[in-house]
C-alpha cells in the first residue's frame, strides 16, 4: 500500500467491525428502544415477562377463609379483623400442599409491632392501646392468657 | 453480609439501604484515568506546541501513558459486582450514562495513544524485524521477537525519508486530536460525579474542569517522578561503567540533562496547579455563600468530620507545601522529587474527599456515614475492596511500564545523537 | 469455481457487512425515538400512603422481604418504615431500625453508632411514621445513568431491574435521591421495590398493600379515572417526596411533614 499513515486506521475498523459482529451475537433478540424512548426504556423486553412470572408467596385473607371458615368468622367480629392472616400465620404460598403446615410467630415482639405503647400525637399509632412489655408479665407469650382470635378480655383463656 | 456493610459504620438518621458503595477503587479510577490523561497532554506539549526543551520526556510520557492506560480501567473492573459482564458496557450501550460514554471515549484515545506509539517507533520495529526475517536458523526467542515486531510493523517496511517525514505529521495530528480527547476523557470521570443530582457534594458543573485540572497536575508529576527514578537508575548504571551500557551518556551529562527537564516541567505542573486549586477553592467559596438546603451537612462534613483529610492532607501537605517547594530558587533533584510525590498525595486525597467524602453524609441530611478501608484481606472482598486492591492497581503501570519499554524504548542511545 | 481464499474473504466481507447496519442502526434510529411520544399504555401505577393511618407496625417491611425473597437478616430492604418524632425543643429526631421490619417496640430513636436516644412522652410535640418505597418516578435518575440498560421503565411506569444483564457498577445506586436501591446480597446486581410486579400483574394488591391492617398503603392506576386511589391523588391533597431533585415521584402521601427527609 502506498499511504501507510492509515494502517492503524484500518487497525481500528478491523477492531470496531469485531465488536460490531459479536454484538450481532451477544446482544439477546428483545434489547432494543422501547415505549418510554432511549432514556428511560432501553432495555431487555423479555425481562418484563421474567418479573411477571415471580412467584407469589402472600395470598390473602380471602385464600384462608374456605378452609378455616371458623377462625375467620371469629376473627371477624373482633377489632383484630383488619389483620391479614398471613401477617402472624407466614406467607401460605402453596399451602396445604407446600408448606403443609404454617409456622406461626407467637412471640411478644409480633404483638408489641402495635401494642407497644407509643402515643404519638397525629399518628393512628396513638389510638391502639398499649402494654408496658416490661411490666406486663415479662417473658410469656402473649396468647397463653389472650386469644389473638378474641382480643377482647372476654376472650381471656 | 450487604455489600458495603462491612465497611460503614452508620451514625444518626441514614436510610437503611445507604452504605459506601462507592470505596476505594472508585477513588483509584478517576486518579488512575487522571494520571492517563496528565501524561498524555505533558507529551503532546512537545508534539503539538514544540516546546523543544520536553523533547526527552515527551516520548517518556507517552509510553507511560500507554501503561497507565491498561490499568485505568482495571479499578472499576475490581469494583464490578459482575465483572465479566463488563463487556455489556460496549454491547448495549447507554449513552445517557457517563459510564456507557467513558467507555467510547476511552476506546477512542486509546487508539489514538496507539496509533501515536506506532507512528513514533515504526522505523524501530522494522530496524529489528528486518534483520532478524534474513537471519536464517533463528532461535526460538528470535522467532517469538520476529513475529511480534513483524505484526508490530503493520506489514509496512518503507522507512524513507518520505515516508518518515509523513509518520511525524501524523503524530503531530494525532497530539493535537489526543489533547481534547483526554481532556474529554477526564472530564467524563469528573462528568460521572458531577452529573450524579442525588449527591450535594458531587453535583457541580465544576467537577469535571476540577477533575482535568488535578489530572493534568497528577499526570505531570507522576511523569516528573518516573522519570527521576530511571535517571537516577540510569546514573548509577552508568557510574558502573560495565557493558553494555557503555552507549550510555556519562554520569555528569545525565545529570544536567536531568535537571534541565525537571525545572522545565515544574513549570507546567505550577500553572496547572494553580488553576486546580483556584476552581477547587471557587467551589468552596460559592457553596459556603450560596448556602442552599445541603449546606448545613456539607459544612459538618467539610469542617468538621474530614478537616484534617481535606484541610491538612489535601490542600496543605498535597498543594502548599510542594508549591512552595518548587518555587523557592535553585531547585535541585532531591527536592522536587519531594514536591512530585506531595503533589500525587495531594490530588489522591482530593479524590478521595470527593468520592469517600461525598458518601460521608446521608441522602437524610440528617445523618453520617464512616468510611472503614479494609486494611487486612480476609477474603476476595476485602482484597479488592481494600489497600490491597488500591495498591495493586498503583503498582501495574509501573509493571507494564517495564515490560513496554521492551518493545518502545524510551531513552535514546548515544549513537542515535 | 470460486476459490477459498476468496470465499473466506466474501464471507468475512458478508457477514461484516450484514452485521453492522444491524446492529449499528439498533442504537438509535429516529422512528424508535418517537415512540417515546406515543403512549399507549393504559396503566401508569401509582402509590398512596397515609402518614396518619401508619402506626408502624412494621408488618408491610416483613411481608416484602418474604415475598419478594430480600434475605431476611440482611440489612436492606425494598421498603421501610420512618419514625419522626419532634420535641419540644424543636429537634426532629428520626430512624428506621432495621428498615422497621420488626416494627418499633421502643420509645428509644436508634442514633447508629451514636447508641440510642430515650425520648421522654411529655417532651414529644408530634411523631408520626412515613412508609418509604421506591417511587417509580417518571423521570427515574436511577435509569438514566445505568451504563448497559439495565433497568428501565416498564411500559405501566415501574422501573424494573434485569438480574441477568446488571454488570453492578451501583451507579443507579448512587444515583437514586430516595436511596431506595441496593444490591441483592444473593443475585449481587442493583435491586429495588417493583411494586411487587408479579402480583399486581396478576391483580392483586402489592405484598405490603396486602399485609398493612390499617389501610395506610395503598396502589392505583391513576389513568383509570374510576380508581379510587386516582380519585385521591387528583381530587385531594398530596404531597411527594424531594419534589426539587424533577424526578416527578409517583408515591403520593397524605399529612407529609416538612421535616420528612
Amino acid at each position: 500500500m502506498n499511504n501507510h499513515v492509515l494502517r492503524p486506521l484500518l487497525v481500528v475498523i478491523l477492531l470496531v467491525v469485531l465488536v460490531l459482529i459479536v454484538r450481532a451475537f451477544y446482544v439477546p433478540k428483545s434489547f432494543g428502544v422501547h415505549q418510554r424512548g432511549y432514556m428511560y426504556g432501553w432495555y431487555r423486553d423479555a425481562n418484563v415477562e421474567d418479573w411477571k412470572k415471580f412467584k407469589v408467596k402472600y395470598q390473602g385473607t380471602d385464600y384462608c377463609k374456605d378452609c378455616h371458615a371458623k377462625n375467620h368468622e371469629t376473627i371477624m367480629m373482633t377489632p383484630h379483623a383488619i389483620i391479614p392472616c398471613e401477617d402472624c400465620h407466614g406467607p401460605a404460598v402453596d399451602h396445604p400442599s407446600d408448606p403443609a403446615k404454617l409456622t406461626i410467630d407467637k412471640s411478644r415482639e409480633l404483638c408489641l409491632r402495635c401494642h407497644y405503647p407509643l402515643a404519638y400525637p397525629t399518628s393512628g399509632r396513638a389510638n391502639i392501646r398499649g402494654v408496658d412489655p416490661e411490666k406486663h408479665n415479662p417473658g410469656m407469650e402473649c396468647s397463653l392468657c389472650h386469644n389473638p382470635h378474641k382480643p377482647g378480655l372476654e376472650g381471656l383463656k | 453480609m450487604v455489600h458495603g456493610e462491612l465497611w460503614t459504620a452508620k451514625e444518626l438518621f441514614v436510610y437503611p439501604n445507604e452504605y459506601i458503595y462507592w470505596s476505594v477503587q472508585i477513588v483509584m479510577y478517576p486518579f488512575m484515568t487522571g494520571l492517563v490523561a496528565g501524561a498524555f497532554v505533558l507529551s503532546s506539549l512537545y508534539h503539538v506546541f514544540g516546546i523543544k526543551q520536553l523533547k526527552d520526556m515527551a516520548r517518556f510520557a507517552l509510553v507511560f501513558s500507554f501503561a497507565l492506560l491498561f490499568a485505568a480501567p482495571m479499578p472499576i473492573v475490581l469494583h464490578l459486582q459482575h465483572p465479566f459482564r463488563g463487556i455489556n458496557v460496549f454491547m448495549t450501550p447507554h449513552f445517557t450514562s457517563a459510564i456507557a460514554a467513558f467507555g467510547i471515549v476511552f476506546s477512542a484515545y486509546g487508539a489514538i495513544v496507539a496509533s501515536e506509539l506506532w507512528f513514533l517507533y515504526r522505523k524501530h520495529f522494522v530496524d529489528i524485524a528486518l534483520p532478524l526475517k534474513e537471519k536464517q536458523d533463528k532461535t526460538l526467542f528470535e522467532w517469538f521477537r520476529f513475529i511480534i515486531f513483524c505484526t508490530l510493523t503493520l506489514g509496512v517496511y518503507d522507512v524513507s525519508e518520505q515516508s518518515l517525514k509523513r509518520d511525524e505529521k501524523a503524530i503531530r495530528v494525532l497530539a493535537a486530536v489526543g489533547i481534547p480527547v483526554a481532556c474529554f476523557l477526564h472530564g467524563y470521570a469528573g462528568f460521572i460525579f458531577g452529573s450524579v443530582k442525588a449527591n450535594a457534594l458531587w453535583m457541580t458543573p465544576l467537577m469535571p474542569v476540577i477533575f482535568i485540572m488535578s489530572a493534568i497536575v497528577s499526570g505531570i508529576a507522576l511523569c516528573m517522578l518516573t522519570y527521576i527514578i530511571t535517571m537516577e537508575i540510569r546514573k548509577f548504571l552508568a557510574s558502573r561503567k560495565k557493558t553494555p551500557y557503555q552507549m550510555y551518556q556519562s554520569r555528569e551529562e545525565l545529570k544536567s540533562a536531568e535537571i534541565n527537564v525537571i525545572k522545565m516541567t515544574a513549570r507546567y505542573l505550577l500553572f496547572f496547579l494553580i488553576f486546580a486549586i483556584s476552581l477547587e477553592l471557587l467551589d468552596l467559596i460559592f457553596r459556603g455563600y450560596t448556602a442552599v438546603k445541603s449546606w448545613d451537612v456539607l459544612r459538618s462534613v467539610i469542617y468538621g468530620r474530614d478537616f484534617t483529610d481535606i484541610f491538612i492532607l489535601q490542600y496543605l501537605v498535597g498543594n502548599l507545601i510542594p508549591f512552595i517547594l518548587f518555587l523557592l530558587p535553585g531547585l535541585t533533584i532531591r527536592r522536587a522529587l519531594l514536591g512530585v510525590v506531595l503533589v500525587i498525595f495531594g490530588v489522591f486525597m482530593m479524590r478521595w474527599n470527593v468520592v469517600i467524602g461525598g458518601q460521608a453524609f446521608s441522602l437524610t441530611f440528617a445523618g453520617y456515614m464512616h468510611y472503614h478501608l479494609p486494611i487486612i484481606p480476609h477474603d476476595w472482598e476485602t482484597f479488592k475492596e481494600g489497600l490491597g486492591g488500591a495498591l495493586a492497581i498503583f503498582i501495574m503501570p509501573f509493571a507494564l511500564f517495564w515490560v513496554l519499554i521492551k518493545i518502545f524504548p524510551v531513552f535514546s542511545f548515544k549513537e542515535s545523537h | 469455481m470460486i476459490s477459498r481464499r476468496d470465499f473466506i474473504k466474501k464471507t468475512v466481507i458478508g457477514v461484516a457487512g450484514a452485521s453492522i447496519p444491524v446492529a449499528a442502526l439498533e442504537l438509535l434510529t429516529p422512528r424508535r425515538l418517537r415512540a417515546e411520544k406515543e403512549d399507549k399504555s393504559r396503566v401508569r401505577w401509582v402509590f398512596l400512603v397515609d402518614t396518619y393511618k401508619c402506626v408502624g407496625c412494621g408488618m408491610c417491611v416483613k411481608a416484602c422481604k418474604l415475598e419478594n425473597e430480600i434475605p431476611y437478616d440482611a440489612n436492606v430492604t425494598r421498603t421501610w418504615v420512618e419514625r419522626y418524632v419532634t420535641t419540644k425543643d424543636g429537634k426532629v429526631h428520626a430512624d428506621t431500625p432495621k428498615g422497621a421490619r420488626d416494627g418499633f417496640i421502643t420509645s428509644k430513636i436508634d442514633l447508629g453508632t451514636d447508641g440510642s436516644l430515650d425520648i421522654r412522652k411529655e417532651d414529644i410535640d408530634k411523631a408520626f411514621f412515613v412508609p418509604k418505597l421506591c417511587n417509580q418516578c417518571e423521570n427515574p435518575p436511577c435509569v438514566q445513568v445505568c451504563p448497559v440498560g439495565a433497568t428501565y421503565q416498564a411500559p405501566d411506569g415501574v422501573v424494573l431491574v434485569d438480574r441477568s444483564w446488571c454488570i453492578g457498577c451501583g451507579y443507579c445506586i448512587m444515583g437514586c435521591p430516595y436511596g431506595v436501591r441496593f444490591f441483592h446480597p444473593v443475585y449481587h446486581t442493583a435491586e429495588k421495590c417493583n411494586f411487587c410486579y408479579h402480583r399486581i400483574n396478576k391483580g392483586l394488591q402489592t405484598a405490603c398493600v396486602q399485609a398493612c391492617p390499617f389501610g395506610a398503603r395503598r396502589i392505583g392506576n391513576i389513568k383509570d379515572p374510576r380508581d379510587p386511589v386516582a380519585k385521591i391523588i387528583t381530587t385531594e391533597r398530596v404531597a411527594i417526596l424531594k419534589e426539587e431533585y424533577g424526578t416527578k415521584p409517583q408515591v403520593y402521601y397524605i399529612g407529609l411533614d416538612k421535616e420528612v427527609k
